[in-house]
């Protein structure tokens, strides 16, 4: 009897171990080091030193920047790919032809890495050439911009990189749900002599609510840790006046660049505190509603 | 009218998708000579597949590798870390969705947010951890590194695919005297379709294109994967860009020919899957 | 469905014991470096060779990293030194960068004896002698080449046309500057996508605004940062950025060397890496001179090898060591790579008309240590002052600017 009710248990036991070590585990052993002296290839003795790291971060600007950048670049990201993706996803759902080809087309950035994504789109974004040479040509010169070197445009490029590469998953998650809808809602609402604007509102949009729950942690989670395309497309240094910098960024040029281990593991638990802030209550109130995940 | 602007719609998302793919194909068809910042646009006056050659096979006069010795290690790296952390997502999926226990909700949510941590932050530990292990610089190692990695987002989905299925056919499972792992093989196994396919697609994406893990973990050429042979071709002072975009796309062949040959059931699988209505 | 993943599973079991065994070699030599094409990958190859003739059996693994001007291969470098699991011998900028990251935490094996038996004291410049030392005054590492960064390079039938010279001074810069935009051409190409290329024009403005000597005293505390010298330092440099490429934050330095072989920009300050990369794309009508206000001052840098202390190959890595610094070892490895040898005593023919000129002026110009590429300051220095770069190239704010990189010096002289 007993070993029935340890069996679930024991059929998980294996990544809640790997899971302990790998990533618990190493989040231990970063808080440790962020609050020791270990700046320098970590060989003087090495002492604790309370919140000193953490004192000298904020008065670095460029880590203050750089999380302004991560809000920014979430946001950005985050709205983009939904928005794009619910667009593709309504365009496609209305029974068009070629759906196949469609769909191949806003998949495909998925299939490249970010590597591959930043080097394309570091020369797009170039503002002497690139998509501004082709914006003239459109007739479209209006939308011109510095891109990723314009400060104040900054990390905003960026993000339209990532969603270029990602709103093709956002749309197949839309389309998919936008067919789970049964077509009697749609027949009845028709009966009851809603307009199409009222039908979308009032059914599409709230019966789609889980699939965008669903979508956001998961474009959440890689916006956290963008890093890659950052490097590719703005460089190590995060661009102009660190405009495109975020924290993962910086992180790891303060600790493999500068040697500074202690201080680049302080950011990672400022980082980890922001997220935990973040996601933690999203999490547990989504599983309540039993909705999203 | 309305059926006008909807293929307008559709062929402007396409264009949108569709210029990066014609810069990054137009200059790996190029010859050195030809290509530059100003000359994106223009189309490779003399076609050449000479960048997928040096690309592929590397130029062994210079020292430069090609991708192919790393085409296999990615594939002998990507295979079984899929196949494990989808088992191990699926499992986990199905323990936490029907097999609650006191504390089962706390693990998902404490399991998920393992997905969160910048994969920088770990990586001094991490190495030492895969010497203790005897796995450091070894392909094993990858792959163990990717399962662990891979199993918070495998939960999530199979969690949510397996939440959905009707608490009837579990129990009268039951009380045909199966266990856990019975009803698990006979009846939860055969409905996984959907999740496993969207759930594999992904996890292939990830670890296919991963870069970081793999260039820290295999530190020997003959070892590494993909990712970082193709990050070699770049050079560090001269950058050859035909060669590293022929090289981006040879690399990214793989993953392309799931999403062509697969897409239909990515969509079919996220339908079946994650929404519930 | 799954009988097909339990399938794939089991044939990349198979793969991964298959490529897990592999034959144990002899002898091993495992070299760490980031020089992944082009000319460098050739060079290093060509050494390669000359060792397994030395050595017959010997087997050589080629480890390198690229991207990023080495951001990558530091990363795992660290991680692999830190993990105790050093390579046989890696590539390193001789300088700061060698000592303070790795030397001081006790990573490196002096290397006297070696430098004795070889004769290298007197085969090396003093200039270069004392960066190849530790703060304890033992050597501890060997040079393969050397770079320079103070060069100007310029478009000759451009300077024709505009009826200018290539400026000796920063004064005659401003002028032939000024001189080109009349003509419609930018003046000065700049491509500090990731910074360091700006950090490097930096640094030739630095030399010429203080000399050699008190450029020397920045990195020993003799010369303050908040002085008058570095201040208008910066107001030259500033003044230098209102005449670059307004997209020069998205090239890299090869893309605006672009610029100046196509003529739609008159002059680059670049390192002599430009002469390969020239080399490569078949230009003929780019000239050299030394950048404004160097003239008689060669800005080092080089690309060294030491000997951790963990190396698994000992004695294959000193005959690595003293391949480098030989004779046969430079003249095979550096006119393949573009650089000059460290000795003086390289046979010039060998090498191309820049690179001869090159060895001429290394053999009278003062030699000052490069601060973009590690000879002169620590890494975090570096990082810090990269990062006052990337304000200032925005902000154009000199006291801010200076602000910053006093704070970063009194920073790098703690402990």
């Amino acid at each position: 009897m007993r070993a029935a009710r340890l069996a679930p248990v024991a059929l998980v036991l294996p990544s809640v171990v790997l899971v302990a070590v790998f990533v618990y585990g190493f989040i231990a052993w970063t808080a440790w080091l962020s609050l020791s002296n270990a700046n320098d290839l970590m060989v003087s003795p090495v002492r604790l030193v309370g919140l000193a790291n953490y004192a000298r971060l904020t008065e670095v600007p460029r880590f203050r920047i750089g999380l302004g950048n991560t809000v920014t670049f979430s946001l950005t990201f985050v709205t983009g790919c939904l928005v794009i993706g619910l667009g593709g996803a309504l365009l496609i759902d209305s029974a068009v032809r070629f759906e196949g080809l469609w769909r191949t087309i806003y998949l495909m950035p998925m299939a490249l890495s970010f590597i591959v994504t930043g080097v394309v789109w570091r020369w797009l974004m170039n503002p002497s050439s690139g998509l501004n040479l082709l914006l003239d040509g459109a007739g479209l010169g209006a939308l011109k911009s510095g891109w990723y070197t314009d400060p104040t445009f900054g990390v905003k490029a960026i993000a339209i990189a990532a969603i270029w590469q990602l709103s093709g998953y956002t749309m197949a998650m839309y389309l998919a749900g936008l067919r789970a809808i049964p077509g009697e809602l749609y027949e009845a609402a028709a009966v009851d002599g809603a307009g199409g604007r009222q039908t979308f509102w009032r059914i599409t949009m709230p019966l789609l609510m889980p699939v965008t729950l669903s979508a956001v942690i998961v474009l959440g989670h890689v916006s956290l840790k963008i890093f890659d395309l950052v490097i590719a497309i703005a460089g190590p240094q995060g661009g102009p006046a660190f405009s495109s910098d975020v924290p993962a960024n910086f992180m790891f040029q303060t600790v493999f660049q500068a040697n500074r281990f202690a201080e680049g593991a302080a950011v990672s638990i400022v980082l980890l505190v922001a997220v935990s802030l973040l996601v933690v209550p999203y999490l547990t109130w989504s599983l309540k509603r039993g909705i999203g995940l | 009218m309305k059926r006008a602007l909807v293929y307008l719609g559709l062929v402007a998302l396409a264009v949108f998708y569709l210029v990066p793919v014609y810069v990054l194909v137009a200059t790996s068809l190029k010859e050195l000579r030809e290509v530059s910042l100003e000359a994106m646009w223009r189309l490779p006056r003399t076609l050449t597949l000479e960048s997928f050659v040096r690309a592929w096979a590397g130029v062994p006069e210079t020292g430069t590798r090609g991708l192919a010795q790393n085409f296999w290690n990615s594939v002998c790296l990507t295979l079984p870390a899929v196949a494990l952390s989808v088992l191990m997502g699926s499992l986990n999926g199905y323990v936490l969705a029907q097999w609650r226990f006191r504390g089962s909700e706390t693990l998902f949510v404490l399991l998920l947010f393992g997905m969160f941590i910048p994969y920088q932050s770990v990586l001094i530990p991490l190495v030492r951890v895969l010497q203790a292990l005897g796995l450091y610089g070894t392909l094993p190692g990858l792959v163990l590194v990717h399962v662990v990695y891979g199993l918070p987002i495998t939960t999530l989905l199979f969690r949510n695919y397996y939440a959905a299925i009707p608490g009837a056919m579990m129990e009268a499972a039951q009380m045909d005297g199966a266990g856990i792992l019975g009803i698990y093989w006979r009846i939860v196994v055969p409905l996984s379709g959907p999740a496993t396919v969207v759930a594999v697609i992904w996890q292939f994406t990830q670890i296919w294109n991963e870069f970081l893990f793999g260039v820290v973990i295999t530190n020997k050429p003959t070892v590494q994967p993909i990712t970082v042979a193709l990050n070699n071709l770049a050079g560090s002072f001269i950058v050859e860009w035909n060669v590293q975009m022929a090289g981006a796309l040879l690399a990214a062949l793989p993953t392309l020919v799931v999403y062509v040959l697969m897409g239909r059931y990515f969509v079919q699988g996220l339908l079946a899957g994650s929404i519930k209505a | 469905m799954r009988s097909h993943v339990r399938a794939w599973g089991i044939a990349a079991a198979l793969c991964i014991v298959a490529l897990g065994v592999h034959a144990q070699g002899a002898r091993k030599l495992e070299i760490f470096s980031w020089w992944t094409t082009g000319g460098e990958a050739a060079g290093l190859l060509k050494l390669f060779e000359i060792a397994k003739k030395e050595t017959p059996g010997l087997e050589v693994i080629n480890a390198t990293v690229a991207g990023g001007a080495g951001q990558n291969a530091k990363a795992v470098l660290k991680t692999r030194m830190l993990g105790g699991d050093p390579p046989d011998s890696f590539q390193v900028h001789m300088g700061r960068e060698l000592t303070d990251t790795w030397v001081v935490t006790g990573f490196m094996e002096p290397l006297d004896d070696l430098f004795k038996q070889a004769g290298w004291e007197k085969t090396f410049p003093k200039g270069v002698l004392e960066l190849l030392k530790g703060s304890d005054g033992r050597y501890y590492s060997v040079p393969a080449n050397i770079h320079r960064a103070n060069v100007l390079w310029y478009n000759k039938k451009v300077f024709q046309s505009a009826g200018v010279q290539p400026p000796k001074t920063v004064d005659e810069f401003f002028q032939v500057a000024d001189k080109l935009k009349a003509a419609g051409v930018t003046p000065l190409a700049l491509g500090d996508n990731g910074i360091w290329a700006a950090t490097h024009l930096f640094e030739t403005v630095l030399i010429g605004s203080l000399g050699a000597e008190s450029y020397r005293g920045l990195w020993t505390g003799k010369t303050d940062w908040n002085g008058p010298g570095v201040r208008k330092a910066l107001e030259t440099m500033m003044r230098m950025l209102g005449h670059v490429n307004t997209d020069h934050a998205a090239r890299s330095w090869d893309q605006a060397n672009d610029l100046v072989i196509q003529g739609k920009a008159g002059m680059t300050i670049m390192g002599d890496w430009v002469d390969a990369d020239n080399l490569a794309k078949g230009v003929k009508d780019v000239g050299w001179a030394p950048a404004p206000g160097n003239t008689g001052v060669y800005d080092a840098l080089s690309d060294s090898f030491g000997l951790p202390k963990k190396a698994p190959h000992r004695a294959e890595t000193l005959n690595w060591l003293k391949l480098v610094g030989s004779k046969e070892g430079q003249e095979a490895f550096n006119p393949l790579k573009g650089s000059i040898c460290a000795r003086t005593d390289c046979n010039p023919k060998l090498f191309g008309p820049y690179l001869q000129w090159a060895m001429e002026q290394w053999k009278k110009d003062a030699i000052v240590p490069s601060l973009a590429h590690g000879a002169a300051a620590k890494e975090s220095w570096l990082t810090a002052i990269n990062d006052a770069m990337s304000l200032f190239v925005t902000s154009k704010d000199v006291a801010q600017g200076q602000k910053l990189l006093t704070a970063a010096a009194a920073e790098a002289a703690k402990k």
